[in-house]
């Protein structure tokens, strides 16, 4: 680490300034990705993430995955995954008790020592030669390079993995497919059933909720001529909730006048 | 500079994407953690391939995006399916086989 500590003084070259600004940049924004609450502003850390490694592959001569990785992982698959984040609920903020008893100390503990492992390997290996660099490799374009490999010494794992992107999307097609448990009734249908049902009372629809003198909404039932609440009027939703109001409440006769002087 | 710079960035996003795969609980998180490592592990073939002056590295990583999409499209169907059945998309809640 301490090479590396030097070598910032050391190059001013413009792919070492880039790097030292977005390297810590892409560790924090991950970091946060991991301790912030909200799934929302970890999609949004995870894309930030995302653009930094696409420029870190520009910066090391692999413009053609830098591309890919902008239109598949900024565009497609983070716009996947806020899909389903808005689809499974935005608001729902991950708790962060643990539910297995030490379960962080031990994770935390892992990491730093997975960490320091891989790191201080990386810091002793010596490639024992010079950095090759691509600029033999990409001599006639980086696209044309790859494109020879791919449809020469790769073109097998090439057409298997079309394979495996068709299987994918026809899995994910049949796991998010939900049937309908009954058979919606057509326009035709509902009409036979209004006009053949047990009465022709509510042949010409049901009913609005009720409007009185103090009350207007649509939790309470309305008045059938004969004084009597229709309730059918209020929306099945609500009286299954239980949130229809009693209309006697709002009704002329029951309101005490006197008390309401006396205040 | 030093290529193998980036090799230390991409050990610590690894790292990191694995802790969040152990510690957090929501899903949708756990799967984008598993991203980070993916691309983690790409940033280092895309590095190797730089360091050794040859391009099978790149069409590495490329294969490596090709599957990376495939699982986050089976992946996020399936916490669809369990949200449906479930009304929670919690790696804690799916436990019926424990019981």
């Amino acid at each position: 680490m301490l090479q590396l500590a030097l070598q910032v003084g050391q190059t001013a070259k413009p792919e070492a300034v880039m790097f030292w600004i977005l390297g810590p940049l892409a560790v924090v924004a991950s970091l946060a990705m991991l301790l912030v609450k909200k799934a929302v502003h970890s999609a949004i850390l995870m894309a930030f993430v995302m653009i930094i490694l696409a420029i870190f592959y520009i910066a090391q001569d692999a413009a053609f995955l830098g591309i890919v990785q902008v239109v598949v992982y900024t565009g497609a698959v983070m716009m996947l995954f806020l899909f389903i984040l808005m689809l499974v609920g935005v608001d729902s903020a991950d708790s962060l008790t643990e539910t297995i008893r030490g379960l962080r100390p031990i994770a935390i503990t892992a990491a730093i020592g997975f960490g320091g492992l891989m790191l201080s390997l990386l810091g002793h290996a010596t490639l024992g030669r010079n950095a090759a660099g691509l600029a033999q490799a990409n001599a006639d374009g980086n696209v044309q390079g790859l494109a020879k490999l791919l449809f020469s010494t790769y073109v097998w794992p090439f057409e298997v993995v079309s394979a495996l992107l068709i299987t994918a999307a026809l899995g994910a097609m049949v796991l998010a497919h939900s049937h309908n448990t009954i058979v919606r009734p057509t326009q035709r249908q509902l009409s036979i059933n209004r006009f053949r049902g047990d009465s022709l009372g509510t042949a010409a629809g049901l009913p609005g909720p009720g409007v009185y003198a103090r009350h207007n909404a649509v939790d309470v039932p309305a008045l059938l001529p004969d004084g009597t609440p229709a309730l059918t009027s209020v929306n099945a939703t609500l009286s299954a909730r239980g949130d229809m109001l009693d209309y006697k409440k709002f009704d002329l006769s029951q309101i005490n006048t006197k008390v309401e002087e006396e205040k | 500079m030093d290529a193998s710079n980036y090799l230390y960035v991409s050990a610590l996003l690894f790292t990191i994407g694995a802790v969040g795969v152990v510690v957090r609980r929501n899903a949708i998180v756990v799967f984008m953690c598993i991203e980070l490592m993916l691309n983690a592990a790409n940033l280092s073939f895309v590095t190797f391939s730089r360091i050794n002056g040859d391009l099978n590295g790149q069409v590495m990583a490329f294969f490596t995006m090709v599957v990376a999409a495939c699982e986050v499209v089976v992946g996020l169907a399936i916490i669809v399916t369990i949200y449906r059945s479930r009304r929670s998309a919690s790696v804690d809640d799916a436990s019926l086989l424990k019981r």
